[in-house]
């Protein structure tokens, strides 16, 4: 329990000020340890409620997929495990979101600090217009890192994590916008593990690429994994199937009164390991969903 | 923060130099320099008018209104009435409209409708250079090069309309001078119509396509389809960009200065010598070295200052609602 | 649209050309819009070819080097408008130290942080507003504020071209940060940086051709303007390189003083000082083309 305590402390304290600490003497988290834990987390845009009422938990070193139809708020989910809806003015978020013990949304935490230790890649490749290797650098730099060697090391490693050092390491000075689809959206990862993130988080990351770029990206990601926390959204069923671990699925609010259309509310219907989500689902509409009768 | 397996955990999330413990204060640092920036806009649009009213008052309050607004200008005998300069500015403004504004949408047209994509930026570039000669460049080829030519061809136009009656109220009169209302005007419009046009074009950019084909697929020409379907969305914004055009006329001091004639007078003859606000102000402050007479240039200032904000606040409103009516509904 | 000849085609389809007066009228108005174009290159080159053929004979390495400017009477070929070159780059540039950091972060104020407060959309409009003050008013309000009591000085006329600056820098600045695409300042923001660290690292530097050149133009226009300068630095004809005291001189007021001159030498001083007026302004001009095609990423 003070164990516990402990670690919640240190977290919390680093969770507040964006600097370095010593060598963190956190107690070591064994492989499956909780990483995220909402609950009942409400989103709202306004006083529209996007999404309701999410009770989930992340596990450590896998990969856990949001699946379900447009618009049901998994985007909207996975946006708050890093507090990028903090830049939206009117978003506002009800419930408990905790991470690695420590509640995310708390007065005293700063945003900056969390969106180091959970990373994200976007939908559509954005590389900054800098060169390659300027894109890789800039998350130590903005953290403090100065040292040629050291950011070429970083460079080069996290270039290499995301299976793109080969193809660019010789145009490492070209700019990061000369790049192919599936190339930038592996410079954005490159450029995400820079900065050795705790989770990564991914929002619909091959969405925009050809079958050939996903295929490597979802290679990427089960070679990672043993090193990071993965959360990826995905219209696609099948690469859920592929990579993921486990499998959320999302849908939206049924109105239960007579007549009336659905709710724009996204739920969380069920949540569990991939294979039973899709091989043996409990919920129907789950089943609806994962056997392409639905969205 | 995972602790297994890590790469290297000399570097952990989050590891920062020095800076970091100033990092929060400097993102507020920031925020307010680029706010006091902004705000620097406002504080010396008040500090004008606060500023040069104050410097001003003695004119208001030895003159009274009837002086101030009196058409006897005699600095000698301190008689500081602005009437003839307020007249002087509005006319050759008026001019400069009227000549600026068919040739600045002409163009705008031009480079909208009738000439390809290519060719317009040539045409662009040649405006672009009519826009950076300076003003007092043209105010120096104007009195010497310009207005001594024009001068004759007055001469001729005046003596010719003698006796017609309304052009003559204009054209005519007995003391004409290449160095005019008229000549100002002339050398106003020039130089608003680079302005002109580019806000033409930009309003008038904003005409949707669809509009265009629609009218094009019932069989107009080119002029049918600009009277059909340009013309009837560009209105209001033109209207805007005019009285831009209008403000700049108003409050170019140099080139007018120079080539108005510099001379008090109120008469409806274009071709006479005359005076307006910036010109009397440019041209006799360094012999207003104390007093009311000081205190008048600076209030013609403030006077002029007034009119152009006004019209440009309504110019820029007015473009602005078009441009959006057109862009966003 | 290729009209068709005078052949009727067999089916008795009229195909031709809307002829008479619908025709007509479309042509005078399209030869209308090229006299409108003409019209206006008629001064434009009637004024450069002066300014070139009068200032050209003016202008050697005496007439801009030169540190003495002589007296009206005398001819061209005597002393030089050293003191005025000077004068315009010193003043010039200094306003353009104080008006491009400034009006940069007052576009960044606009665009990243104002939002849709208010205050930004008033600065926002004043500033465009203020664009279209005369010049004669910046230099009026700089004598009542400043040299009524500090005395003329370049810095003076520094100060009052700086703020016929500012509102064109902030303008140019906020248009170019608006192109900037979102999808790179939220990047920047999911690696945990901060807001300034984002705009600064990021979309500063995504836009910075269009920056570059917006100030560049504003420079332009301000080395050529007249009216806040004979306010501000009390024309002398000595040369005094003292940006911050004493009376100054430039090539505009030079220009402004010698044009209404009986003397030829005094008139070709202008004419001189004209062309190599046009001259920095042009190339200030070309500049701004070039760093805008090399260098801006995202353009309208």
């Amino acid at each position: 329990m003070e164990q516990q305590e402990q670690q919640e402390q240190k977290v919390t304290a680093k969770l507040q000020v964006p600097e370095t600490t010593a060598t963190p003497a956190v107690a070591p988290a064994t492989a499956g340890s909780e990483v995220f834990e909402t609950k009942n987390v409400s989103i709202y845009y306004g006083s529209f409620r996007a999404v309701t009422d999410v009770s989930l938990a992340i596990y450590e070193n896998q990969i856990t997929a949001f699946i379900g139809p447009s618009g049901c708020g998994k985007t909207t989910v996975l946006r708050t495990l890093n507090r990028m809806n903090d830049l939206i003015p009117s978003a506002r978020v009800e419930g408990d979101v905790h991470y690695r013990g420590a509640s995310l949304y708390s007065k005293s935490v700063s945003p900056t600090a969390v969106r180091r230790r959970i990373g994200m890649v976007f939908q559509k490749p954005n590389p900054f217009p800098k060169s390659i290797y300027e894109n890789v650098a800039y998350g130590p730099r903005i953290n403090g890192i100065r040292g040629k060697s050291r950011l070429d090391e970083i460079v080069e490693r996290s270039l290499r994590q995301a299976a793109l050092w080969d193809e660019v390491k010789d145009r490492m000075g070209k700019s990061g916008l000369g790049l192919s689809g599936g190339q930038a959206q592996r410079l954005c990862i490159a450029r995400t593990l820079a900065v050795e993130p705790d989770v990564v988080l991914m929002d619909e990351p091959c969405s925009a690429l050809d079958p050939i770029a996903t295929g490597r990206i979802e290679d990427l990601m089960q070679e990672i994994k043993s090193r990071y926390t993965i959360v990826i959204v995905t219209h696609n069923m099948q690469q859920a199937t592929r990579v993921s671990d486990r499998t959320a699925f999302f849908s939206v609010l049924r109105d239960e009164r007579p007549g009336a259309s659905d709710t724009r509310t996204g739920v969380l219907v069920e949540y569990g390991a991939t294979q039973q989500i899709f091989e043996d689902p409990h919920d129907s509409r789950t089943q609806a969903y994962v056997t392409g009768r639905m969205g | 923060m995972s602790i297994t397996a890590k790469a290297d955990p000399a570097i952990p999330a989050g590891s920062a130099g020095p800076l970091s413990k100033r990092r929060p204060f400097g993102d507020r640092g920031f925020q307010i320099l680029a706010l006091s920036a902004g705000l620097l806009v406002l504080v010396i649009l008040v500090l004008i008018a606060v500023s040069m009213t104050q410097q001003s008052t003695t004119w208001f309050s030895t003159e009274g209104w009837s002086g101030v607004f009196s058409t006897d200008w005699d600095p000698a005998h301190n008689k500081f009435g602005a009437v003839p300069f307020i007249y002087g500015t509005l006319i050759t403004a008026a001019i400069a409209i009227v000549i600026a504004y068919p040739v600045s949408v002409g163009i705008a047209l031009l480079l909208t409708e009738v000439v390809p994509r290519r060719f317009a930026r040539p045409i662009v570039y040649v405006i672009d250079l009519l826009a950076v000669v300076p003003s007092v460049v043209w105010g120096l080829w104007g009195i010497l090069v310009l207005a001594p030519w024009l001068q004759t061809i007055y001469q001729d136009i005046a003596s010719g309309l003698t006796g017609v009656p309304v052009l003559s109220t204009f054209f005519g009169g007995q003391g004409v001078s290449g160095a005019s209302f008229f000549t100002a005007g002339l050398i106003l419009a020039v130089m608003i119509t680079p302005i002109v046009t580019s806000l033409s074009r930009e309003v008038i950019a904003t005409v949707p396509v669809i509009d265009r084909e629609g009218a094009y697929a019932l069989g107009a020409t080119r002029w049918e389809m600009i009277q059909g379907a340009v013309w009837p969305h560009s209105q209001a914004g033109i209207v805007g960009a005019v009285l831009l055009g209008l403000g700049r006329a108003m409050g170019e001091t140099i080139a007018a200065a120079l080539v108005i004639g510099s001379s008090p007078t109120i008469t409806t003859h274009l071709f006479s010598t005359g005076y307006s606000m910036p010109a009397v102000i440019a041209n006799q402050f360094g012999e207003a070295t104390v007093g009311v007479f000081r205190a008048a240039l600076i209030g013609m200032g403030v006077l002029l200052f007034i009119l152009t904000i006004i019209i440009n606040l309504s110019a820029r409103a007015i473009v602005g609602r078009s441009v959006r009516r057109a862009r966003g509904a | 649209m290729m009209a068709v000849a005078s052949e009727q085609p067999a089916s008795g389809v009229d195909l031709r050309e809307p002829g008479g007066w619908r025709r007509t009228k479309n042509q005078i108005a399209t030869v209308g819009m090229w006299i409108a174009f003409a019209v206006m290159l008629v001064p434009l080159g009637f004024v450069l070819v002066t300014v070139i053929a009068k200032g050209a004979s003016a202008i050697s390495w005496q007439f801009l080097t030169n540190s003495t400017i002589p007296v009206n009477v005398l001819p061209v070929t005597y002393g030089g408008v050293g003191p005025a070159v000077i004068g315009t780059l010193e003043i010039t540039g200094f306003a353009a130290l104080i008006a491009i950091p400034l009006g940069v972060l007052g576009g960044v104020y606009i665009n990243e942080y104002g939002g849709n407060h208010v205050l930004a959309r008033v600065i926002n409009f004043m500033a465009d507003v203020m664009t279209g003050v005369p010049s004669i008013i910046m230099g009026l309000f700089i004598f009542t504020i400043w040299v009524l009591h500090f005395g003329y000085s370049g810095l003076a006329g520094s100060f009052a071209l700086a703020c016929l600056m500012l509102p064109i820098v902030i303008r140019s600045t906020y248009e170019m940060l608006r192109l900037v695409p979102d999808s790179l300042r939220e990047a920047s923001y999911a690696l945990g940086a901060t807001k300034a660290r984002v705009t600064v690292t990021v979309v500063l530097p995504a836009a910075i051709g269009g920056i570059v050149s917006g100030a560049l133009l504003a420079v332009a226009r301000a080395a050529g303007e007249t009216a806040p300068l004979i306010f501000t630095i009390f024309v002398t004809q000595t040369l005094n390189s003292n940006l911050f005291s004493g009376a100054n001189t430039a090539l505009s007021t030079l220009i402004f003083q010698n044009a209404t001159q009986p003397y030829t030498g005094a008139q070709d001083r202008a004419w001189g000082s004209a062309l190599t007026l046009i001259a920095i302004a042009f190339i200030l001009m070309i500049a701004a083309r070039l760093v805008t095609a090399r260098f801006s990423r995202y353009s309208q």
